[in-house]
């Protein structure tokens, strides 16, 4: 009995509760579809998450059920929903960390697919258009020539900016992105911080406001912070607004 | 360019964030000096009446004069407008907004979304029973001091616009003061997750420690009003201050 206890895995006696799924349908391409909730009931495993609740929701008893996801690891940021009213990940989201009733709808703001599956993509194109978030440099850069060096605290500010993966989880988390959808959110402003701060970018704090000095751009956000509390990859996103909130205020002035 | 729309300009965004958040701290930093000086009266009503005649200009002047209590609050008026103005703008404007915002909140049970919420609850609040408070301020500005307002409040009926005032103001102060510094991005500390979180501490302390002396200020002038009563209208002669006159009065005599 005693020699084999290091190798064997103690069987657990199942205490695995029922959880139970309200999950909003609607196909907006299908005319006679109506938007409902649909109930599922699950017996949750160990270690589960809600993006694989959702994958044996949709093997067992759901095929037509959408909803969106890459990488099952917080990286691609597509399967952002409503948890219980709030947004997350759903394939960070443990259902161990849930209670037995949990209700799922898509992201408010964007376009819907249908089910839990919305278009963050072409919202995030669209403020990326608009922002230009990306490095405005005058000078044509030479691919052959070694790289200009970056300070490495300078180089980790970037990088930490960078991190966001455009799940949407500020915009469904942000009160007045929700009411004004005009507003570029969190996201648009952390993006624009991030290349304020990068030193091959060549815009000046002016030409930043152009595009955010106003009431869409900085100046619209409220400080209700869900934004900086729903951001899943946890982005210091309060500070980069109140960081640019300082620059445009500055450059409106002067 | 004479005639150019200030608000036209593309400064205009900037300068009004500025100026709204500049007016709240104005507002909010003066809502709490204020209790204080009101909170004199705990200290008795000869403290009370002391600090009236200070506001009175009395120990510059040799005699007070409360037209400077009128000019002090029509200043503070002024700033009110300027800020109701200017917050106004972030009020939801159409039933939609009010509709997307309540589901909105209803949802993500979100503390700092439900304080934003307040703010706007208690601002809008603030139109009338700012206005009524500082308006009577402004005519009457000589009616301050520990029998003066006491009767208001209690003879005048003002105790019940008084105590929504209190509770509307500090929290509309205390939840202004909080945003503004995190929209702002001052006071963080090097982390700034920790100090938003040292920030709502010291918030809800500041809120609590003035609502309990307002509450306690507020019960002592119903106090001195209540009994007051039967001679309402009367003003109040400091202690010594008659001892000085009568005594004067003896020698001309
Ligand atoms: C008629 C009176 C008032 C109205 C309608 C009003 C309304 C508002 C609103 C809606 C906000 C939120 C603005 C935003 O989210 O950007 C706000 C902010 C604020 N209010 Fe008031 N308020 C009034 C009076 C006061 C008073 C008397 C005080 C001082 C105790 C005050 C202090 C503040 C502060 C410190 C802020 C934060 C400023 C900022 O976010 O830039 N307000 N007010
Ligand atoms: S800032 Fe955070 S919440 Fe917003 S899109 Fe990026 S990762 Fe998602
Ligand atoms: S701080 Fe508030 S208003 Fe500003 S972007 Fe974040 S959630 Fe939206
Ligand atoms: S599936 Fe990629 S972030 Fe969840």
């Amino acid at each position: 009995m005693n020699a084999c206890t290091e190798k064997t895995i103690p069987v657990k006696v199942s205490t695995a509760r029922t959880i139970e799924f309200a999950i909003f349908r609607h196909n907006p391409f299908d005319e006679a579809s109506e938007p409902h909730f649909e109930t599922y009931q699950l017996e949750e495993a160990d270690s589960m998450t809600l993006f694989i609740a959702l994958n044996e929701i949709r093997a067992k008893q759901a095929p037509s059920l959408q909803f969106d996801f890459v990488c099952r690891a917080g990286i691609c940021g597509s399967c952002a929903m409503l948890i219980n009213g709030r947004p997350g990940l759903a394939c960070r989201t443990l259902i161990s960390q849930l209670p037995t009733k949990v209700t799922l709808m898509p992201l408010p703001g964007f376009e819907l697919i249908g089910d839990l599956s919305v278009n963050t993509g072409k919202w995030m194109r669209g403020m990326s258009e608009h922002l230009q978030t990306w490095i405005h440099s005058a000078e044509v850069s030479n691919f052959d020539a070694m790289e200009e060096k970056m300070a490495p605290e300078q180089a980790e500010q970037i990088y930490e900016l960078e991190r966001c993966i455009e799940c949407g989880c500020c915009i469904a988390g942000c009160g007045t992105a929700q009411m004004r959808p005009e507003f570029v959110g969190a996201v648009g402003l952390n993006q624009l911080a991030r290349f304020k701060i990068d030193p091959r970018d060549n815009r000046t704090d002016a030409q930043f406001y152009e595009v955010i000095g106003n009431e869409h751009g900085v100046f619209g956000c409220m400080t209700m912070l869900g934004c900086e509390d729903f951001c899943p990859k946890e982005l210091p996103l309060a500070q980069q607004i109140a960081y640019m909130r300082r620059a445009m205020a500055a450059a409106g002035i002067n | 360019m004479l005639f150019k729309n200030p608000l036209s300009s593309p400064r205009g965004p900037a300068v009004m964030d500025m100026l709204q958040s500049v007016s709240g701290i104005i507002l909010a930093l003066f809502m709490w000096a204020h209790m204080f000086m009101v909170s004199s009266i705990l200290l008795g009503n000869d403290a009370m009446y002391w600090v009236t005649k200070m506001f009175e200009g009395e120990p510059i002047f040799g005699k007070g004069y409360p037209i400077l209590v009128s000019l002090f609050a029509l200043f503070i008026l002024s700033l009110v407008v300027l800020h109701a103005f200017l917050a106004m703008r972030k009020f939801p404007a159409t039933h939609r907004q009010y509709r997307t915002l309540h589901n909105h909140l209803g949802g993500i049970r979100h503390t700092d979304s439900y304080l934003w919420y307040v703010q706007v609850f208690t601002g809008f609040a603030l139109f009338f029973l700012a206005s009524v408070h500082l308006y009577q301020l402004i005519m009457h500005p000589a009616d301050i001091g520990p029998y003066a307002s006491s009767d208001r409040v209690w003879t005048g009926r003002m105790w019940p616009l008084y105590l929504m005032l209190l509770f509307v103001v500090e929290l509309h102060g205390g939840i202004g003061l909080y945003r503004v510094l995190v929209k702002w991005g001052w006071f963080m500390g090097k982390d700034p997750k920790i100090g938003r979180k040292r920030l709502t501490i010291a918030k809800w302390v500041l809120t609590l420690f003035f609502l309990v002396l307002g509450s306690l200020t507020l019960a002592a002038y119903m106090k001195v009003g209540y009994e007051h009563q039967d001679s309402a209208g009367e003003r109040y002669q400091p202690a010594e201050y008659s001892q000085l006159h009568s005594a004067s009065q003896g020698e001309n005599d």
